[in-house]
């Protein structure tokens, strides 16, 4: 098993209703308790706040490449799997896929 | 009560107590000493209370009388008593005044010294679990061989190993640190809730040997929250989950030891004092920030204290479970969530799920594909449940599965009467 990292872009939907997001929670945990119950979730993971700086050369300082949400990474989480395209196929469950959002999947190179 | 049945009751009650004592007194280097003595002041009660009747006070009498062999051993084994005499930490001139303390702090403290020193994970699970049924809870190693449904010489052989490898890692028989507690307390609690499970979830069809492995690990953990510095909220968690558990015993075992599922239970002989119980301390479980495999275990055991389907029962055991499998994955919480999201979320869902678990070699992933499949496409439920029936050994699963079948045949039949008609 190797383990695959995935980068969650653009799932938040700053509209959504108290009762949306409820429904988008469980989706998520639905989905996440899923990767879990087939043994292949490494790592949860975490949501991330959505401002940020970015730091460039010369001690450029910006706000995040936040004029673009579907840039902004939402979050991530660690999944077990034998291939990439194991992990791929894990990764179409994704709630975020719904309201235009991506998953990035990457194999983690362990140093 | 009356003599007959008064020894063997302070056996399995002070037997423990005294023997937690001495083995404290003398470190596990000589754990059969504190043996010997404990099991010859029983002997003598035996001989004596037969000829000349029951003194006025029992218990104190087997005190007292484990106290003077215990000062008469170390009278007549002065070598010995040299030899051990540091790590009593008593010198020898001066052992005739060693005071064996017998009251109920002592007791617990070397109870609570001898459960971390037994779940020690120098040794596997399953000789902890003997050694904490033979040193805390006085089980012979016949008795153990019962429950474990094996024969006395593995037992006698896994017991023997295990004391050595105490022996050898010269493990302390003493009061933990705290930071020994909150290094060691997991391995303890796993220990404790195996021993548990051995009972609740074994196949051996003597029940009331099962129901009293469910009693000793209960009695262990309480020992724990007694004590203020083990008193944490995943023992109060674990304890809360042993009550829930325990409260269904009587309507989950049929007359011949086999079990009755859930949806079949009365719930009229579900305990309500214990699920009481469970309520309790699983509020005092949720007095900190620690969330354990433990919490969630008790909270769907909780769920489950609720016969009645409502969509807020399964949703919460839904979350429940999605949650302790990203703490800890197991088979069976795989198929209890599962099962779970079948009832929460319909079974088109939960069969897609279901179908990407992979555990085909374990009878209850069939069965319970045979379960979602039911009314879905009952053919499919029926292949299912034969899968189920070939892949167990044990006839009360074949008896439960027999009559899940026998259900999805009728109906398969009734529809067939149907397109002829």
């Amino acid at each position: 098993m190797k383990d695959f990292l995935f980068l969650f872009r653009g799932n938040g939907t700053p509209s959504a209703s108290p009762d949306e997001m409820q429904a988008m929670t469980k989706r998520w945990m639905d989905w996440i308790g899923g990767i879990a119950a087939q043994n292949k979730l490494g790592d949860r993971g975490n949501r991330l706040f959505p401002s940020g700086k970015v730091i460039k050369p010369g001690n450029v300082i910006t706000d995040g490449p936040y004029s673009e949400i579907k840039e902004s990474i939402g979050g991530y989480s660690i999944v077990k799997a034998d291939s990439l395209e194991e992990a791929t196929e894990l990764a179409k469950g994704c709630p975020g896929l719904t309201v235009g959002g991506t998953v990035e999947v990457r194999e983690i190179n362990a140093m | 009560m009356k003599q007959t049945e008064l020894i063997p009751h302070l056996f399995r009650t002070e037997y423990r107590k005294i023997v937690a004592v001495l083995y404290k007194l003398f470190g596990i280097e000589h754990i059969e000493i504190a043996e010997d003595i404990a099991s010859d002041t029983f002997l003598l009660a035996s001989e004596l209370w037969g000829l000349k009747g029951l003194p006025e006070n029992p218990t104190a009498w087997l005190y007292t009388v484990a106290k003077n062999k215990t000062k008469d051993y170390l009278k007549h084994h002065s070598i010995f008593t040299q030899k051990i005499s540091k790590e009593i930490k008593y010198s020898a001139a001066t052992f005739h005044e060693i005071e064996i303390d017998l009251s109920t702090q002592n007791i617990n403290d070397s109870q609570l010294a001898m459960i971390f020193a037994v779940c020690h994970p120098c040794n596997p699970a399953e000789t902890q679990i003997g050694l904490a049924l033979n040193l805390l809870c006085g089980f012979s190693a016949m008795e153990i061989a019962n429950a474990f449904l094996t024969n006395k010489e593995v037992i006698y052989k896994r017991l023997q190993r295990g004391k050595e490898k105490l022996r050898t890692e010269k493990i302390k028989i003493e009061q933990p640190g705290l930071s020994e507690i909150n290094e060691r307390l997991p391995a303890v609690l796993l220990t404790l809730y195996l021993l548990f499970n051995e009972g609740y979830y074994s196949s051996n069809q003597d029940v009331s040997l099962r129901k009293d492995l469910c009693f000793e690990a209960m009695r262990l953990i309480y020992l724990l929250i007694e004590n203020t510095y083990t008193n944490t909220p995943a023992v109060n968690a674990l304890f809360s989950l042993m009550c829930f558990h325990s409260s269904r015993f009587e309507a989950r075992i049929n007359e011949d030891g086999g079990t009755i599922l859930y949806e079949d239970q009365d719930i009229n002989l579900w305990d309500k004092e214990l699920i009481e119980k469970g309520e309790y301390y699983l509020n005092l479980a949720s007095s900190g920030d620690e969330l354990s495999k433990y919490h969630l275990e008790a909270a769907i055991a909780y769920w489950h204290t609720h016969k009645e389907d409502t969509a807020q029962k399964w949703e919460n055991i839904l979350q429940l479970y999605n949650q302790l499998l990203q703490i800890e994955y197991s088979p069976m919480a795989a198929l209890n969530r599962t099962f779970a999201l079948a009832k929460a979320n319909g079974k088109k869902d939960a069969i897609a799920e279901a179908e990407k678990l992979n555990l085909t070699d374990h009878h209850l992933y069939y069965s319970l594909l045979g379960n979602l499949y039911t009314d879905v496409d009952n053919a499919k439920a029926l292949e299912h449940y034969q899968r189920a029936l070939s892949l167990t050994n044990s006839n009360s699963d074949k008896v439960t599965i027999g009559k899940k079948m026998e259900e999805v045949m009728s109906k398969l039949l009734e529809r067939f009467e149907f397109s002829k008609s």
